[in-house]
């Protein structure tokens, strides 16, 4: 019997078992009391695709996962958010700054995350969050720049992405950003590794299916960085795009590489329009 | 003590007497549960908080024995008794013989 | 990519063997638990009303799984996980300052198993529950 890859991956996503509902739910997700945008009208980079309907992570999980997000409380990545916090504050490098000399408290970051990753025109570079971080250690600062996915890092994107909580999703994808945008957008289509899946494999033509499982979603990055209960720490885009692609059996890109840097910028613009929800919890 | 050990406590800033209030608790921690290897196939000792104990102005609320299934940065949700205004005083126990602890006063 | 019908068999038989290989442990895990409630009971007989245990029929993920206990008037409530590697998760004891004898937290369950709740109640017998949590391996990266 010859398999062709579409049928390999019909095999590999089996359907719904009993227990599962398919597809997103219909919860509301309010944090804290405040509501959520997580299904939204689909916005322009998800023309040409068949979904009407940008949908947050957050639908695809169960219950219990969904719950520890809504309250801030319950919600162990704001450990790291008050950890972050603290360094805020605290005056490291050659310059005898902290985050706080330039930008006063945490809350002067509200709309940051929104719109990361940016075109950065005195750099003349596409900039995720974490570069910019770093560049302001590094620049501004002297003091040493945070390895790309590291805890400190991590605990600083999720003190200033929850800045931003429950404003719309709206990075750039003109002007300079359109050759970063259409490389990223090349990338999410290319099939990798030995199983030959591209993220759209499981994310466009596939959420809501399972694969074993796993209830696929669309993939959508609006919640990170996420503290995911698998890791019982703060993961961030990069790191799931690595994971995602090694799942595929491939090499994978590196956190920080130009790769990952331009697909950020085409996955985070098909969720143009969701509230951002970090730091989410997922499973 | 472990690195970067944080508690965090939730409890209602005022309260009607005799009033049952809900707390919540959480404290950074990794609970090394010392069934994990080190990538030489080392085994990675047990590290965790033993111990956690909640006291109203000085009675107990609730003791909990805490085992390496206690999850990593752990929680704990429970109620109390507010017959008059005071303190609630939280205690975590940790393996190394840290301490960590935490104090909400409730007003009624 | 081509599978024989032989080599198909091959892979069922496998997987079904693989399968089967937890039970024996299973069964070990079973004899310590009881060994380790009669410790916390003292060997009396566990009745079956007085205790509750609130956990999800099918947890995402076996490190973090919501788990609640209750027990009215009770003075302390042993939570076991049974396929555990070692069966312990937590004793609750509740002071008298407690307003009720319920207490929340998350714990982290090696495989599908059975959660074991037994609580000491206010007349001092014992009661006995268990709610049996399935934790599901995913396709992505577990």
């Amino acid at each position: 019997m010859k398999f062709t890859m579409t049928s390999a991956l019909a095999v590999l996503i089996v359907s719904a078992p009993m227990a599962f509902a398919g597809g997103a739910d219909d919860d509301v997700l309010s944090i804290d009391g405040v509501e959520m945008t997580s299904k939204v009208a689909a916005p322009p980079a998800l023309a040409e695709t068949g979904i009407d309907t940008a949908i947050s992570g957050w639908h695809f999980r169960e219950d219990d996962t969904q719950a520890m997000q809504t309250d801030s409380f319950d919600n162990p990545a704001m450990l790291a958010v008050e950890r972050a916090a603290d360094v805020w504050n605290t005056v490291e490098g050659t310059e005898g700054k902290s985050c706080a000399t330039c930008h006063e408290g945490p809350e002067s970051m509200q709309g940051v995350r929104a719109v990361y990753p940016k075109w950065n025109e005195t750099a003349g570079e596409m900039r995720t969050l974490a570069m910019q971080i770093n560049a302001c250690r590094t620049e501004n600062m002297g003091a040493e720049a945070y390895k790309y996915d590291g805890g400190d890092m991590t605990a600083m994107e999720a003190l200033i992405t929850v800045q931003s909580q429950g404003m719309p999703v709206n990075v750039a994808t003109d002007g300079p950003a359109a050759e970063y945008w259409e490389k990223g957008k090349e990338i999410y289509y290319t099939r990798y590794g030995q199983l030959e899946l591209s993220c759209a494999s499981c994310h466009e033509q596939n959420y809501g299916n399972y694969i074993r499982a796993d209830h696929l979603s669309q993939g959508q990055i609006n919640g990170f960085p996420t503290y995911r209960l698998k890791n019982a720490g703060l993961v961030q885009t990069h790191n799931r795009f690595r994971g995602c692609i090694r799942d595929t059996r491939a090499e994978t890109f590196s956190t920080g590489s130009p790769e990952f840097i331009a697909l950020e910028l085409y996955v985070a613009s098909r969720g143009n329009g969701l509230s951002v929800e970090g730091p989410s919890v997922r499973q | 003590m472990a690195d970067n050990v944080k508690p965090r406590v939730k409890v209602p800033s005022s309260a009607s007497a005799g009033e049952e209030i809900v707390i919540k608790t959480l404290i950074s921690h990794p609970m090394e549960s010392g069934q994990r290897k080190d990538s030489d196939g080392n085994v990675i000792p047990r590290s965790i908080i033993n111990r956690f104990t909640c006291d109203f102005n000085g009675e107990n609320v609730i003791d909990v024995t805490m085992e390496p299934a206690i999850s990593t940065n752990p929680y704990f949700e429970f109620t109390a008794k507010v017959p008059e205004t005071g303190e609630f005083k939280f205690t975590w126990y940790d393996d190394d013989g840290s301490v960590y602890e935490d104090s909400k006063t409730i007003t009624v | 990519m081509t599978f024989t019908r032989r080599e198909t068999l091959a892979i069922g038989a496998g997987a079904a063997l693989t399968a089967m290989l937890p039970a024996a442990g299973f069964a070990e895990a079973h004899a310590d638990l009881e060994a380790l409630i009669s410790e916390f009971t003292g060997g009396a007989e566990t009745g079956a009303d007085g205790v509750t245990i609130n956990a999800p029929e099918i947890a995402e993920n076996g490190n973090t799984v919501p788990i609640e206990v209750s027990a009215p008037g009770a003075t302390a409530i042993a939570v076991y996980a049974a396929g555990n590697p070692t069966p312990p998760v937590a004793t609750f004891r509740f002071g008298p300052m407690a307003a009720a004898q319920t207490a929340s937290t998350r714990i982290r369950l090696a495989r599908t198993q059975d959660v074991v709740a037994v609580a000491q109640l206010a007349d001092g017998s014992f009661a006995r529950t268990v709610a049996n949590v399935k934790v599901t391996i995913g396709g992505c990266g577990g």
